[in-house]
């Protein structure tokens, strides 16, 4: 399974499990516009460190605003 | 009665004596009130409930609705109990019991209160000049919600004087002030900016539950905002938004949660021209200090340097942080309480701190609290849930680091032996869902674990308790 496919996938799960209508996760959209609030979006980060062993939020120096931003730092720091 | 001394106003007389009265305004997601109005009218619906004297459950639905009423309950009523509006109504009745409550108000929705069998003022989020409230004079003790081990939340009593005690010597009435604050005014971070907002006679945009951050921020913008505040958490769905320069803040605060650089850093390349702080203080502690030198943790200089006459000592003691002040409260109400202070009037925060160099950092807190966006989460309540499951022996829940939220709440789950398992046990996946299902059943969001993880034990003590490590 590819980093995209992961996120998409994780954010989709997490989201129904928390009762949230998400968004066509296009990479235009922004994030907290996709249907996961503060607290959802913590616990899709808590699951992709575990499934990818990634924790690119914690060093981040400009926070990601879009589905794509979000894809592409994970992408980005998995080549690191 | 007790009479504020002749220095101290009351709510209602900062904005009686404010010279800018006409001016400032409190402003909610669906209204907005200026202070002459405030101080004129009143937010109650009728005469027929009198406050005077009176030991309140403050249960309203909105923040403005709140607002309006605490200028106006503060110097008339004995007591005062700030519910948020997340408060559980099935812990109402150890609330009233413990703040010996007589009188409650709520909003146009009383269902939540019609059984507990008090008067009930209702109050709106407008005001009726019609019919105005006189502004008392009496030293209204103020109760706030802290949550507690059990579930139900413990009372902690302040009043005016130890809220506004750190506002006082450093607010001046500036007239380009606009204060925000994504809190909810009835938390303690929250109701400091609210009193500040008073205080200097400033107005004051208030946050919404559920409303959308662009449209948050864009009212934030229509109302001019200068000066806003909010945890850690707050400002990065701030800077996720995609909408962060909708305003142009000259002043940043945070509060609620440990400040990381990373967070410090990101705000001051949004907002280069604002000025950055970070305040460290607790609804048991008060304000303890206002960090402005735009690093994470605080100077030594703090906890080394300090005055003993200042008007907060600092110490570390056994790694925890200590604060000693007038700004601390001064007990929690109800029956076999802890006590809130040492004998030589010290609060220990519960917070966990390191010194490295000329600096102290946050690590952690004492007694595994776990801190989720500014909220405080203790384990043993989540603990009583999980193990209530029929297939869990024991369940331990902790903290884990997020770079979102500060923390989320985890759970290591003994289930029990084979034998005695469903065949819901011989899936793991399933038995997960059914347990977390249980907890989102009954517990706010916030405390339902992110995870779990099952384990073939738990480390008991030599007392046969559950050895808690924090991260």
């Amino acid at each position: 399974m590819t980093t995209r496919s992961t996120i998409l996938l994780t954010i989709q799960k997490i989201g129904a499990a928390y009762g949230r209508d998400i968004a066509s996760l296009d990479d235009d959209v922004v994030l907290v516009d996709s249907g996961l609030d503060s607290l959802c979006f913590a616990v899709v980060v808590a699951h992709l460190e575990d499934e990818l062993g990634l924790d690119p939020l914690s060093s981040v120096a400009r926070f990601p605003v879009t589905i794509g931003d979000f894809i592409k730092l994970y992408e980005n720091s998995a080549k690191q | 009665m007790k009479i504020q001394p002749s220095n101290s106003l009351t709510l209602g007389e900062f904005l009686k004596h404010s010279g800018r009265a006409a001016d400032g305004i409190i402003s909610g997601a669906n209204g907005c009130v200026g202070f002459k109005e405030i101080v004129e009218g009143t937010c109650f619906q009728d005469n027929s409930v009198s406050f005077c004297g009176r030991s309140v459950l403050l249960a309203t639905p909105d923040q403005l609705t709140t607002a309006l009423a605490l200028v106006k309950l503060d110097g008339l009523a004995n007591r005062v109990v700030l519910c948020p509006h997340d408060t559980d109504p099935q812990h109402f009745k150890s609330i009233i019991s413990d703040a010996q409550i007589d009188t409650v108000v709520c909003g146009e929705n009383f269902s939540d209160v019609a059984s507990l069998g008090l008067p009930i003022g209702r109050a709106h989020s407008t005001v009726d000049s019609q019919n105005p409230v006189p502004i008392g004079r009496r030293r209204t003790e103020w109760v706030l919600l802290s949550s507690g081990t059990t579930g139900s939340p413990k009372l902690v009593l302040h009043d005016l004087a130890s809220l506004i005690s750190p506002i006082m010597q450093t607010t001046k009435a500036v007239n380009s002030v606009v204060w925000a604050t994504f809190y909810d005014i009835r938390r303690y971070g929250g109701l400091q900016i609210f009193l500040r907002a008073i205080v200097g006679r400033c107005s004051m945009i208030l946050s919404h539950a559920g409303e959308a951050v662009g449209a948050h921020l864009a009212r934030l913008k229509q109302h001019g905002v200068t000066y806003v505040s909010g945890t850690p958490s707050h400002w990065r769905r701030v800077l996720m938004s995609g909408a962060a320069n909708t305003i142009s803040p000259v002043y940043v605060r945070l509060s609620g949660e440990i400040v990381d650089q990373n967070i410090l850093d990101a705000l001051h390349a949004t907002y280069p021209g604002a000025a950055i702080s970070h305040a460290y203080a607790s609804t048991e502690a008060g304000v303890g200090f206002n960090v402005i030198d735009g690093k994470e943790g605080f100077p030594a200089t703090l906890i080394d340097g300090h005055d003993p006459n200042a008007d907060v000592v600092m110490k570390v003691e056994d790694g925890s942080l200590r604060i000693r002040s007038k700004r601390t409260a001064s007990r929690y109400l109800g029956d076999d309480q802890p006590s809130l202070m040492s004998p030589d009037g010290f609060v220990d925060t519960g917070d966990l701190v390191d010194l490295r160099g000329d600096r102290y950092y946050f690590i952690g807190r004492r007694g595994s609290v776990i801190n989720v966006g500014g909220l405080k989460v203790h384990p043993e309540e989540v603990e009583m849930v999980i193990n209530k499951h029929p297939a869990v022996q024991k369940s331990l829940v902790r903290g884990r680091r997020n770079p979102i939220t500060g923390a989320l709440v985890v759970a290591d789950i003994l289930p029990k032996q084979r034998a005695q398992l469903s065949n819901l046990n011989n899936n793991p996946e399933l038995l997960a869902e059914d347990i977390l299902n249980r907890c989102r059943a009954v517990l706010p969001k916030h405390k339902v674990p992110a995870k779990v993880r099952f384990v073939s034990q738990l480390d008991v003590s030599a007392t046969g308790k559950l050895v808690r490590d924090h991260e």
